[in-house]
């Protein structure tokens, strides 16, 4: 145990979720209490920021982007993932509702920051793509230098409209709540998904998509 | 054929009648006769004694034509011989007529200089006359010096009537006067047209600036607030319209008698001063802050208008800022209503709030809740129709205004439809949905459920019946025009009031879910599941949570139907749990579960899974009582079933579980639409239960429902 740190408050105060941020060099952690979200330093052992009432009822889990800096997700009982900037958090930079009962879990995929995937105890996991929050929004670019003038033909018509965030599949073969969602480490197109009548799921992200987005 | 059909009586009575007549006619004809007859005697006497004396009467006209004869010779020859006296008398006459005009004329100064000062009019009518003979005659020095010195008068006249001009205290009438005898003196007209505009200019100034005392002057600051005005606006619209548009009216007649229809100069002097009365016009309008009456604003407006039609013969390009002006002053009324009518709906749900918030005496019901939706909503009705009326007036058809094409038409439409009764009902979708949406997010205070359910069964009225009565009801006081711009159609803001309501209700739902929900949610965590004795009777917090249900579902009836439920089977009340059921063979049970048997119960449970229906927990809800209840249930058991699922249970902790559902499924099943659905809900919770406890032995279902019964 190297360091300590209370939380000071009324009533029963307990810590439901916690979570290391991967960036800013292991020194933050984002706590879920009840229905707030604290970040902590722990160098100094103090709280950095607080989002409060985060979510309606009790909040449920964290994730933090692992691409871009600042950027946290967060589920809770009222239904919804919201998408939080740590910089201004008096409002969500985004709101999913598209769940019908609490969300348990909400994952970042490690590699590719736009897809999220959130596990719910309406026995649904949501595989979302939210591109504009991204740390790609216009996909992939490429310097221009690089290219020739073949090249810069088709980049130019690549080059369109930042894609519009969209729910890309919802997985129904579980009959039980949801309990659990992973990414796999291995190879970042894989999930896994656990549900409460011991339902091991594991599933694909779309081939037509992942092309897209590698291309 | 008489004669081949009749009798032989008839035939002798006809042959009788026929005699009869023929002898009558004859009788007739000889008494015309015998009249006549005299008649022609009398005519042949009176023709024979004319001829007679016309033959007197030629003798005697031979007479007289030789009479004649002598008499025109005679004086023919009387004369002859007075011609000469008569050429003689005549130039006398024309001599003593010239002397005399000669002494006029030498009287003519001082006849001038007698007058100027006192009538200078007769003065002017005598110069006037001698001007063109002096003027003729000018060659005569005589005459040149009467000419020099009646001009030199007329020359002073000239000045001191021009210095009188410029005199501030003309009114209009001497005005024109002056102006009029300088004209006849032959002084420039442009000159003069301009001194008459200054001066004319002056005195309208005059009387803007006295009605602009009226108005009080704007603070630079703009802090202090402004007394109400001395007057009121019909008085001010009386005085503005008979002092100055009066006078102006007047000066600019004058001025086209006398300088002819040259309205160069005229127009925009006319022009500039009736841009600053409507604009001292406006300011006082928009100093009309309250509601006050409008029928005052519109008997004010309308004698604006048409004290303004003479003047807007002049000035063609000011009917348009006249037209703009009451246009603008009847906007801003209607809009003043519309907020009018917010703030009063405000202040009604405000009411509301407090009679449902209000402390009740013991013993006296509250105020119910179909009472309180009647008050409001009859209330609203009422206070749109008043307003409607007052709007009316506006187009009544004897004010002057209402037959201008824009009140005929985008007043009708833009104005009072759009603006004015489609706006409010807008808003009032958007105020009932902000109860729904906002506030609760942030922590503020929440609208109670109560009140979510009213404005829900309010927006869902306006969507079936009120909406289109208020339409109707428009159209028939403001006809829309063919061609006019767009309208709202009723449909879309039907649309809307139900999109409102369906959102309230579902909110309503969600609210009193989460409080039930919390109540399990507190009680599940907050005991100790392991340790916990043999349970005797059911908890506490059951028997709360179906005593809320009950109280829920009679506020929901007080405001909406029944619903259809799905029919209950026989056995509803008596139903055992299926798994236990299932997995306790016949009459023996395992003190602890063998491998074989979580697979059992495993399987059953997710085959009875595939058969029946996944259901949505936070699913939009149809507007009916059952439908509310099934919601709210099922949100309360399902934080049950989740709660329930992160504890570890003892043996006793699972059969107080146990007690607890089935005193939930005796008591629940008569408020869902369908008693499935909270069956299988309460079925998972007693799995779940099962499968987080340490020793899972259920009780007998006798002893359970005799504790449910007693308790």
């Amino acid at each position: 145990l190297s360091s300590s740190a209370a939380l000071e408050g009324k009533g029963q105060l307990k810590f439901t979720s916690g979570r290391w941020s991967p960036h800013h060099d292991c020194t933050q952690i984002a706590t879920a209490n009840d229905t707030t979200v604290r970040g902590w330093d722990t160098r100094s052992m103090r709280q950095i920021y607080c989002i409060e009432n985060a979510h309606g009822q009790l909040v449920r889990d964290l994730d933090f982007n692992p691409n871009k800096q600042y950027y946290l997700a967060s589920c809770g009982d009222d239904c919804k993932v919201k998408f939080w900037d740590t910089r201004n958090v008096t409002e969500p930079v985004k709101t999913l509702e598209e769940h019908s009962h609490w969300v348990w879990n909400v994952r970042y995929n490690h590699s590719h920051d736009q897809l999220i995937l959130t596990g719910s105890s309406d026995s649904r996991v949501i595989l979302s793509n939210m591109v504009s929050i991204s740390s790609e929004p216009f996909g992939h670019m490429v310097d221009d230098d690089e290219l020739s003038d073949q090249e810069d033909q088709h980049q130019e018509e690549k080059i369109k409209e930042p894609l519009q965030d969209s729910v890309i599949a919802t997985y129904e073969e579980h009959e039980d709540s949801v309990y659990a969602v992973e990414w796999s480490s291995a190879d970042p197109w894989l999930f896994a998904s656990l549900s409460y009548d011991g339902r091991l799921v594991i599933n694909r992200v779309p081939r037509a998509l992942k092309y897209h987005i590698l291309l | 054929q008489v004669r081949s059909e009749c009798p032989l009586g008839q035939l002798l009575a006809r042959e009788a009648a026929l005699g009869r007549e023929i002898r009558a006619l004859d009788s007739d004809m000889q008494t015309l006769l015998y009249e006549n007859y005299n008649k022609f005697i009398s005519a042949t006497d009176t023709i024979r004694k004319m001829k007679v004396d016309f033959r007197h009467m030629e003798a005697e006209m031979d007479d007289l034509a030789a009479n004649m004869a002598a008499i025109s010779a005679s004086s023919a020859r009387v004369s002859a011989a007075l011609q000469d006296r008569h050429r003689r008398g005549a130039q006398l006459a024309g001599v003593q007529a010239l002397l005399r005009k000669l002494q006029a004329l030498l009287e003519v100064p001082g006849r001038l200089r007698r007058w100027a000062g006192t009538e200078p009019a007769r003065a002017l009518r005598c110069y006037a006359r001698a001007r063109a003979v002096l003027r003729h005659y000018r060659h005569l020095p005589s005459f040149r010096a009467i000419e020099d010195e009646s001009h030199a008068i007329m020359a002073d006249l000239a000045r001191r009537l021009r210095t009188r001009l410029r005199e501030e205290t003309l009114d209009p009438k001497e005005l024109t006067e002056c102006v009029e005898m300088l004209l006849q003196l032959e002084e420039p007209p442009e000159e003069l047209s301009e001194e008459f505009l200054s001066q004319a200019g002056a005195r309208l100034e005059a009387e803007l600036a006295a009605l602009e005392a009226e108005l009080p002057t704007s603070d630079p600051s703009g802090v202090a607030t402004t007394p109400p005005p001395a007057s009121d606006i019909l008085d001010f619209v009386d005085r503005g319209s008979s002092a100055f548009v009066g006078t102006l009216c007047q000066l600019a007649g004058s001025y086209r008698t006398l300088f002819g229809e040259d309205t160069g100069r005229l127009e925009p002097f006319a022009a500039a001063l009736a841009t600053r009365y409507f604009a001292l016009l406006e300011r006082r309008l928009a100093l009309e802050r309250g509601l006050g009456d409008t029928s005052l604003l519109v008997r004010a407006l309308d004698r604006f208008h048409r004290r303004l039609q003479a003047l807007l013969e002049l000035l063609p390009a000011g009917a348009s800022a006249a037209a703009e002006l009451v246009a603008r002053a009847a906007r801003e009324r209607v809009d003043r209503y519309l907020r009018a009518l917010q703030t009063f709906f405000l202040g009604c749900l405000g009411d509301v709030r407090q009679a449902l918030a209000a402390p009740r005496p013991p013993g006296k019901e509250g105020p119910g809740l179909p009472d309180l939706l009647a008050t409001l909503a009859a209330s609203v009705l009422g206070q749109l129709k008043a307003v409607l009326a007052y709007v009316q007036l506006f187009t009544a058809r004897d004010v002057a205004f209402a037959s201008l094409p824009y009140f005929k038409g985008e007043f009708c439409v833009t104005a009072v439809r759009e603006g004015l009764v489609v706006a409010f009902v807008r808003w009032l979708c958007r105020t009932a949905r902000g109860f729904a949406d906002g506030p609760t997010e942030k922590g503020a205070p929440a609208a109670p459920p109560a009140l979510l359910l009213l404005l829900a069964r309010l927006c869902l009225d306006y969507e079936s019946s009120t909406i289109s009565y208020i339409l109707t009801l428009t159209d028939e006081q403001f006809p829309p025009q063919d061609l006019g711009p767009p309208v709202t159609p009723g449909p879309a803001l039907c649309a809307e009031a139900r999109a409102a309501a369906q959102r309230l209700l579902d909110h309503y739902v969600q609210v009193q879910g989460a409080a039930v929900a919390q109540m399990l949610r507190k009680s599940v965590e907050t005991r100790d599941w392991l340790g916990t004795v043999e349970p005797r009777n059911v908890r506490a917090v059951m028997k709360r949570v179906v005593e809320d249900i009950t109280a829920i579902d009679v506020q929901v009836g007080q405001l909406f139907e029944e619903g259809v439920r799905r029919a209950q089977s026989s056995d509803s009340s008596r139903r055992a749990f299926s798994v236990y059921s299932s997995s306790r063979a016949p009459g023996r049970y395992a003190p602890s579960y063998t491998p074989s048997a979580p697979m059992d119960t495993h399987l059953l449970s997710n085959i009875q899974k595939l058969f029946s229906e996944r259901i949505d927990i936070f699913s939009p809800v149809e507007f009916n009582k059952v439908s509310v209840l099934t919601g709210i249930i099922k949100i309360s058991l399902k934080t049950l079933l989740e709660c329930v699922r992160l504890r570890t249970l003892g043996r006793f902790g699972l059969q107080q579980v146990q007690v607890d559902g089935h005193y939930l499924q005796l008591y629940l099943w008569r408020f869902a639409s369908d008693e499935r659905v909270v069956q299988g809900l309460l079925d998972e919770v007693a799995a779940s239960a099962a499968h987080r406890c340490l020793d899972p032995v259920p009780m007998e279902h006798s002893v359970v429902e005799l504790i449910c019964e007693r308790g």
